[in-house]
């Protein structure tokens, strides 16, 4: 037992010690590298144009309304496909989990649709069922581009979160699933109060990159007509003949992303702390 | 007889695990199964508690048959009790919602409703304080304890027991075969899985060994412990009690 | 050692230095990319009626046949023309670039006009509403009332986004898409019910890509006060640009310019004019 009045153990004052240490390096390292780069590169003779092309600050202030104005299309896109994945992607993952046999076709259609929805590019499947289905007659509204690009992506990506599901769904021992089915507990029940609440927990992590993965990908949608973020920024680029607005939106998509991963890492080792 | 176990038979692939078995177990007696690891005890027990399904044979439980495999083992399954070696507690629930998780979904009971009775088994077992916890902030035989209050919850006809101290810290046995000796007092039904000689002598009305998936020899605790008939339950006792 | 291979290359060099001095007029000398060629980048593919087939080498296609008179008149023979593949995006990043000029139905606007070089126009096009029987069957009119109250649809990359604005100013917003093929599926899907191109394109679509495609109108090029004018591309400050305008112009004088036009680009004058 140390007083607190008597000043740090020996330990701590040598962490102390450590630490700074460390600190003034990453400074050193961290000043030197970026010194390098403000320094040197508008030394090359290249520089000029690269900037005027991609760093055009006129440019930014020009496109910047329009294209924060056009994410809020990515942002809603995001916002409705999230939760139909995961309630599909969760079903599918159950799907593939059923034991009975006679349920058997329902766990093939399982591992056929994930194989397939996560063989096929994603671009290709928008395409598909963008065009395609609306192309086979459908009337106003229900061959809506937006519908259409949302059922492209909620089907892709409830494979691939059916895939994560399940392997939290195998990571739960056999023997989680024995004590609830002992005390009488149905299978459904056992399934929905035992073992999926600690499977999900598990798989948030890699769930988190997929809906990473997803942000970026709500993009494709403009390739069947919605004048998203990155189509925005595609026709300013013709418009102006420059690269500056993919730069802007590049920025707009990491002001959103970032903390969201942070807070999303944050609330995990939270979560993980207060687990131990 | 409470339970009765005939002939039963019980294969996984080409290994024969369980080799025609057959056991009686009176109401309110204790039986102690002992045998080799891998002779077929943990088998035994949830293959009576319906886990695993039987090849074949018949076990009867008052008096109707429970194994037949076309009933539903759902509502079979909660007349009988088991505690793993390994405690099972649900690890992302406190203790008193591993208790209450089975009762509330099958008898459709209110958290209000159990909560009399759950407090008064955590209090019986030392745990009153420990409601509150999760798995992970239990001692072994605290986990243990919870685990075989969330089994009485159901407040099942018979309980078993499959080696339930064997993961235990030498000095935290004790307290939990102290439950299982007061639920004895209760005239509880039991059935368990042991290695702790002295205790199977001491409190068990009943003493099974498993040779090989068969009951190689069965009788009170002083005919098997003092006066063992089989060859191969003598070498058995020889190589657990050491020799005296 | 003289390989016979080196031999072979050696004479070819002369071969090429001797013609380039009789190839290169004295306007371009030394400036193009490769001494004594013109290389000029068209699009992957190119399009009719552009360029026929997709093979600009053949002088077949407007586009291709303009490069060829433009070249003449600077003194290249076809023999000194090359041909490279070049998107947009690669004419407008910084660099090098593989190419002397780039002519892919560009239109000339002031913005871009910052960043890179325009020749002058090489042709004046009137844009177009291109739209299916069922659409026109469906009570769509050449009028700006009409056109207004249609589900809108045009290709991202051209200048026909703000001219869709400025000329028809749609209800609700338009759908973009990334290139002709892509216009023609959602004018098919019935996810838009026009889309406003240059008249060529719009013509080729409706005869060749779009079932029961029709041109329901178009705007003279009078009508824009910015009117779709279509220029070589070059890097910006490329010293051949006053050669190529000088060879442009001459093209216009000499009336080589409509005679192309009236060879390679379809009739317009059977499309209404909008009202
Ligand atoms: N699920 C299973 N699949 C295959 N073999 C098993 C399985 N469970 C148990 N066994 C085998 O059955 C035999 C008896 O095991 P068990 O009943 O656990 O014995 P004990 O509890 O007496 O140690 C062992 O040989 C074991 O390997
Ligand atoms: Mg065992």
């Amino acid at each position: 037992m140390s007083d607190s009045n008597k000043g740090p153990t020996r330990r701590q004052a040598h962490e102390r010690k450590l630490k700074r240490r460390s600190m003034i390096l990453a400074a050193i390292s961290t000043s030197v590298v970026v010194a390098a780069l403000v320094i040197l590169i508008p030394l090359t003779p290249g520089w000029e144009r690269v900037k005027q092309s991609f760093f055009n600050w006129d440019i930014v202030v020009r496109t910047f309304p329009k294209l924060l104005n056009a994410f809020l299309l990515d942002v809603a896109i995001f916002a409705w496909s999230v939760p139909l994945i995961a309630a599909l992607g969760l079903a599918i993952a159950l799907a593939r989990d059923v034991r009975d046999p006679v349920f058997y076709p329902l766990r093939l259609f399982g591992i056929l649709y994930t194989d397939i929805f996560r063989g096929v590019p994603v671009v290709l499947v928008v395409y598909l069922i963008g065009f395609g289905i609306p192309g086979l007659g459908l009337q106003r509204p229900f061959n809506s581009p937006y519908l259409w690009g949302t059922v492209a992506l909620v089907l892709t990506y409830a494979a691939y979160v059916a895939e994560i599901f399940r392997s939290g769904i195998e990571s739960i021992h056999a023997s989680q699933r024995n004590a609830a089915l002992s005390l009488g507990m149905s299978p459904s029940d056992t399934m929905r109060f035992v073992i999926l609440p600690q499977a999900i927990r598990r798989v948030v992590p890699a769930q988190m990159n997929i809906l990473i993965a997803l942000q970026k990908d709500v993009a494709l949608l403009s390739f069947i007509g919605p004048v998203e973020i990155f189509r925005q920024a595609g026709v300013f680029k013709s418009l102006l003949a420059s690269f500056t607005p993919y730069v802007v939106a590049a920025a707009i998509f990491l002001v959103v992303t970032i903390p969201a991963t942070r807070l999303a890492d944050h609330m995990l080792a939270k979560q993980n702390r207060a687990r131990s | 007889m409470k339970l009765q176990v005939k002939n039963v038979h019980k294969s996984f692939g080409h290994t024969k695990v369980l080799n025609g078995i057959s056991l009686d177990v009176a109401e309110g007696e204790m039986t102690c199964l002992i045998g080799a690891s891998g002779s077929g005890k943990s088998t035994l027990l949830r293959c009576i508690n319906l886990l695993e399904p039987v090849d074949d044979g018949e076990i009867w439980l008052d008096g109707a048959e429970i194994a037949d495999p076309a009933l539903d083992p759902q509502p079979i399954r909660q007349r009988i009790g088991i505690v793993f070696q390994s405690f099972n507690l649900f690890p992302h629930m406190t203790a008193e919602e591993n208790v209450m998780l089975a009762p509330r979904r099958i008898f459709k009971t209110s958290r209000d409703a159990l909560r009399p009775t759950v407090e008064e088994l955590f209090d019986r077992f030392g745990l009153k304080d420990r409601m509150h916890h999760y798995p992970d902030q239990l001692s072994g035989g605290q986990q243990q304890r919870v685990a075989i209050v969330r089994a009485l919850a159901m407040k099942p006809e018979i309980m078993l027991f499959d080696e339930i101290t064997s993961a235990l810290d030498p000095e935290l046995v004790n307290e939990v075969l102290q439950v299982l000796k007061s639920l004895k007092q209760d005239g509880m039904t039991m059935v368990l899985a042991t290695h702790e000689m002295a205790f199977a002598r001491d409190v068990a009305d009943k003493v099974c060994f498993l040779d090989k998936g068969s009951i190689l020899e069965q009788g009170t605790p002083a005919d098997i412990f003092s006066n063992p008939r089989q060859e191969r339950t003598r070498d058995f006792l020889a190589r657990v009690l050491g020799p005296r | 050692m003289t390989s016979p291979l080196k031999l072979m290359a050696l004479a070819a060099a002369l071969s090429v230095s001797a013609s380039t001095a009789l190839a290169a007029g004295p306007c371009a000398t030394g400036k193009t990319l490769h001494d004594g060629t013109l290389t000029i980048a068209t699009g992957n593919p190119a399009y009719f009626p552009w360029v026929i087939d997709d093979a600009p080498e053949s002088g077949k296609g407007f586009e291709a046949a303009v490069a060829y008179a433009v070249a003449g008149k600077m003194g290249f023979d076809a023999d000194h023309v090359s041909w490279v593949r070049a998107s947009f995006d690669e004419s407008i990043q910084p660099g090098a670039k593989n190419f002397d000029v780039n002519m892919q139905q560009f239109s000339i606007t002031a913005d871009r006009d910052k960043v890179v070089d325009f020749s002058a126009p090489y042709y004046t096009s009137a844009m177009a509403v291109l739209t299916t029987k069922q659409i026109v069957e469906g009570g769509a009119k050449p009028t700006l009332d009409s056109l207004r109250k249609l589900k809108w649809g045009a290709q991202a990359s051209t200048t026909a986004v703000p001219m869709l604005v400025g000329l028809v100013n749609p209800d609700s917003d338009p759908m973009l898409y990334n290139d002709n093929a892509d216009v023609s599926a959602a004018l098919q899907a019935g996810q838009i019910d026009a889309a406003l191109f240059d008249l060529p394109t719009a013509l080729f679509l409706a005869a060749v890509t779009v079932n029961d495609g029709v041109v329901l109108g178009q705007f003279p090029a009078e009508r824009s006060t910015n009117p779709d004018q279509f220029g070589m591309l070059m890097e910006e400050g490329n010293p051949l640009k006053f050669c190529i305008d000088e060879a442009i112009n001459a093209l216009k004088q000499d009336g080589t310019l409509a005679k192309l036009e009236a060879t390679w680009l379809a009739e317009s004058t059977g499309v209404p004019v909008i009202k």
